[in-house]
């Protein structure tokens, strides 16, 4: 599993190549995902109510969760390494402006400049020393601190990341309150292995916030996990190759068939002779 | 353009010079609010700088009215110069150490090399 990680196989400006960029933005699985990342992303954000905001999409790649940001009317920049996947964002005609840059050398953004921001499974990549003299803890610093910078007080970052070890999720929030940020993790559906999702909460200054909490699937939301559950019913039909199912009315007639057949028994003769002796009694 | 306005070198100036190849006119629904909310964070020097290198033709008065809410005409041509106009080829100059940022396809290149970082 962990030799599958994207970020184990390259640095991310070479590992979303063109043809990984095009394989990110066809595969409606992908897109289904990030989509539905990304509205839980932004509901965290609390952005202000019907207003049209300046949000900052950090490792917006080919401007899948700008559009989910497009959609609820609010501007955005986003900024990604790879050059490819921002060519796609360009030709699927995304509504905010890209930058090519590097997070790990710090945001290239005024101060105050954004309402809040957002991050859909990037913030893993920085964990990773993909050049000799790259060092994790120092890109991760000058990252937040710079992001810190550049988000108006008392906004806030959310970022959904696929954290690897414990240690590593550690050292992300370790740097981020070193920057100045308050806030903290928020797990949706902690018990399921693979509906959970991570999502790093943090709050540029301002008031002190409440941590919003994840979701536990018990809400009665339509996010609930149902697959387990129809994993089972589905193998019940699988198994059975074309035969009915055990005890049902199908089921009970062909084997007094397959019975009559085999001239073992008459199965009706039964129930004639019993009503035969109750008629003469 | 309204990205121009917020993008600084990564340590140091603020504001990059623009020297725009080929700039694209696109049309973006006016959205009011987005405007008059964006406006306090926007440097209107650098914008009025910004537009006159470009030798856009567009009338930004030299300092910004004082009832900005209620002056639709500003507010539109806010919406017009922030928005619909991209540059597509040029490039970003750094005023105090003269590193250009290339522009190409719409995209800014702010990728530094190791040497450049701090």
């Amino acid at each position: 599993m962990a030799s599958k990680r994207p970020e184990h196989q390259g640095p991310p400006d070479i590992f979303y190549n063109e043809e990984e960029a095009r394989k990110y933005s066809q595969n409606t699985h992908i897109i289904d995902v990030q989509t539905k990342l990304s509205e839980r992303a932004i509901e965290l954000l609390n952005l202000p109510d019907e207003e049209s905001c300046l949000v900052l999409d950090i490792g917006c790649g080919s401007g899948l969760s700008g559009e989910v940001l497009s959609e609820l009317g609010h501007q955005w920049v986003g900024l990604d390494i790879s050059s490819a996947m921002l060519d796609v964002a360009q030709e699927r005609e995304v509504e905010g402006d890209l930058v090519l840059g590097d997070i790990g050398y710090g945001m290239p953004f005024r101060a105050g400049s954004f309402d809040g921001a957002i991050s859909i499974s990037a913030l893993q990549w920085l964990c990773q020393a993909d050049k000799s003299y790259h060092n994790p803890v120092k890109r991760l610093y000058k990252f937040f601190s710079t992001l810190y910078g550049c988000l108006a007080r008392g906004a806030r970052a959310v970022f959904q990341f696929y954290p690897e070890t414990p240690h590593q999720v550690d050292m992300i929030t370790q740097q981020a309150m070193k920057a100045g940020f308050t806030g903290g993790l928020v797990v949706d559906y902690p018990n399921s292995t693979r509906a959970k999702k991570m999502f790093l909460c943090l709050f540029a200054g301002g008031q002190v916030q409440q941590l919003p909490t994840g979701l536990t699937g018990e809400e009665g939301s339509e996010r609930v996990p149902t697959q387990a559950r129809f994993d089972k019913e589905r193998n019940r039909y699988k198994n059975l190759r074309g035969k009915s199912l055990k005890k049902s009315r199908t089921w009970i007639m062909e084997k007094k068939e397959r019975s009559r057949n085999k001239g073992r028994y008459d199965i009706n003769r039964g129930k004639e002779i019993y009503l035969l002796h109750w008629i003469r009694s | 353009m309204l990205t121009s306005n917020i993008l600084k070198g990564v340590t140091r100036g603020f504001p990059l010079k623009i020297k725009a190849d080929k700039v694209e006119n696109v049309s973006v629904d006016y959205n009011r609010d987005f405007i008059t909310r964006i406006i306090p964070r926007i440097e209107y020097d650098a914008l009025r700088a910004a537009v006159n290198d470009l030798g856009l033709n567009e009338s930004l008065p030299e300092t910004m009215p004082e009832a900005v809410q209620q002056d639709d005409e500003f507010l539109k041509t806010m919406h017009k110069v922030l928005l619909e106009y991209e540059i597509e080829e040029g490039e970003l100059i750094c005023p105090e150490t003269g590193r250009k940022f290339p522009i190409s396809k719409g995209i800014p290149n702010m990728l530094l090399q190791e040497t450049e970082v701090s």
